[in-house]
């Protein structure tokens, strides 16, 4: 079956890569969270045989994903929290000044995107924070990958941390989510694969130094990437697919991308929220 | 064990797909050299006069700009190259069970042999989807490359066959 990852090279180079980013980031500790890589919690990982990215993380990995006083991607998590009550644009809000507190959001991640009768196609998280920025708060949206609007999905991610992954795919959301799957099933790029070649087919296995996990990822983004060295979206995470196989990729927040994210948020129905993940 | 050209055939027809080297016979994709796929499972004739050069052909193996077939194959006699993956078949005796004719066509186009395999054609550029633009209308590998690859794969047996 698949080889023990912490017990080979590979492993070992990763645990060297994590505990250089740690002191990097001044993070004592490392050596008491791996102890504490959480074998008893794995469970919650898998669901009817649907697992999440987690269970490809190595151990160090997923120790660091474990442990909130060293997870960095909760440096955004509260970068979110202090957004939220500035006040900001014409109308004199802060996002408090609707919502009270953030956990008053609890169970809105796991249903996005979904269905806007407004514009007549799919509205996703990052959309959705937008619109009540330049709607109620008559504030400028934030760009796409930009630090604030990443600090906000993410802590609307995280307030829903542990609820399943639950988007609904049929009435209106259909014909979009028929688009997500196409998406995902169609061979692109000079090197002519599909999401499904290396995640269906493969998942489990190898490619060169690389474990391929499943491709759910949906209650995972913002997830924090050691390559990247900080919290990204799942837009940025599918244009990293799509250019490894050298496939011109879309624009994050397009709607190739809004409906390839109904799909694999389906795919990852049933899975917990487990914003900010942590991958290499 | 290897499918037969007609259970090949009856796929791709059934499967509606029409590939550039769906047709067997001369293939003259734009802008490469002319081959011919004898049989739906060789090229038996080099695609270039030069003769291929395995030295060449072991480091296009490895590069992951290039081959980068350690990806996917795990290769014994590559052991100076860490991480061979585990999506392909072993490579490590190729040469005992595959001629070069075949492997050829391999990485020409294996989507004549499967046409829903992962491995990318090397060779080819009509028929893509999407391609980036600095890649576009390019192969993966030139002519010259894919038969310098070749002659490497022809010279990995297991050590007792030798
Ligand atoms: C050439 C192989 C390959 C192809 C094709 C590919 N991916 Fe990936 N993908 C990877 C690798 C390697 C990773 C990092 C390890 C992992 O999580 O699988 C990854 C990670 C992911 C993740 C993160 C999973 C998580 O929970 O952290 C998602 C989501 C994903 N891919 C979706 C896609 C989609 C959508 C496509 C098509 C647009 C795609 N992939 C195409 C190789 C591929
Ligand atoms: C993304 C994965 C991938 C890459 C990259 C790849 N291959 Fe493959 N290869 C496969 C798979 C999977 C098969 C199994 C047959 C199939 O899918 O049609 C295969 C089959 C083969 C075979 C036939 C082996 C047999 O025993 O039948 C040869 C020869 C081969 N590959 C050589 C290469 C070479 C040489 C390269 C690089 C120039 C390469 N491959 C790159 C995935 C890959």
């Amino acid at each position: 079956m698949s080889r023990k990852v912490s017990m080979n090279g590979r492993g070992r180079k990763r645990a060297a890569v994590v505990a250089s980013l740690l002191l990097a980031a001044g993070l004592a500790g490392y050596g008491a969270s791996s102890a504490m890589a959480c074998d008893a919690c794995k469970g919650k990982y898998e669901v009817d045989g649907r697992k999440s990215g987690y269970l490809f993380a190595t151990k160090e990995t997923q120790s660091i994903q474990d442990d909130d006083f060293i997870n960095p991607g909760m440096l955004w998590v509260e970068k979110g929290r202090e957004l939220w009550t500035k006040v900001e644009g014409e109308a004199g809000k802060s996002c408090a000044s609707c919502h009270g507190e953030p956990e008053s959001l609890r169970g809105v991640y796991p249903v996005y995107p979904k269905y806007d009768p407004k514009t007549e196609k799919l509205i996703n998280i990052e959309q959705r924070i937008n619109r009540c920025r330049t709607e109620q708060m008559k504030a400028k949206p934030w760009k796409w990958e930009s630090e604030p609007l990443l600090a906000m999905t993410t802590l609307i991610g995280y307030v829903s941390r542990g609820l399943p992954m639950n988007v609904k795919i049929d009435g209106p959301a259909k014909p979009f989510f028929e688009k997500g799957k196409e998406f995902y099933f169609k061979r692109r790029g000079q090197l002519d694969m599909a999401c499904k070649h290396c995640h269906y087919d493969f998942a489990g296995r190898y490619i060169r130094a690389d474990l391929l996990s499943e491709g759910r990822g949906g209650g995972a983004f913002p997830a924090y990437r050691l390559k990247w060295q900080k919290i990204g979206s799942l837009h940025r995470r599918f244009k990293g697919c799509n250019k490894q196989i050298r496939a011109e990729p879309y624009k994050p927040g397009s709607d190739e991308y809004v409906n390839l994210e109904l799909f694999v948020k389906w795919r990852s129905r049933g899975l917990p929220v487990e914003v900010p993940a942590v991958r290499r | 064990m290897r499918k037969s050209a007609i259970a090949v055939m009856a796929g791709l027809a059934g499967l509606g797909l029409a590939t550039v080297a769906a047709t067997a016979g001369v293939v003259k994709d734009d802008g490469l050299k002319p081959y011919e796929i004898v049989g739906d499972i060789a090229i038996p004739k080099p695609l270039t006069d030069k003769p291929g050069d395995p030295a060449r052909g072991r480091k296009l193996i490895a590069n992951r700009k290039k081959g980068n077939c350690l990806a996917c194959h795990k290769i014994d006699q590559m052991k100076d190259y860490p991480f061979h993956g585990e999506i392909g078949p072993d490579l490590s005796d190729l040469a005992s069970n595959m001629p070069a004719e075949e492997i050829r066509l391999r990485l020409v186009n294996p989507k004549v042999i499967n046409p829903d395999t992962i491995m990318p054609a090397f060779y080819r550029v009509e028929g893509l989807y999407r391609v980036m633009k600095k890649f576009r209308g390019k192969p993966i590998l030139t002519a010259q490359e894919i038969e310098d690859i070749i002659s490497y794969l022809v010279t990995l047996k297991k050590p007792e066959q030798k």
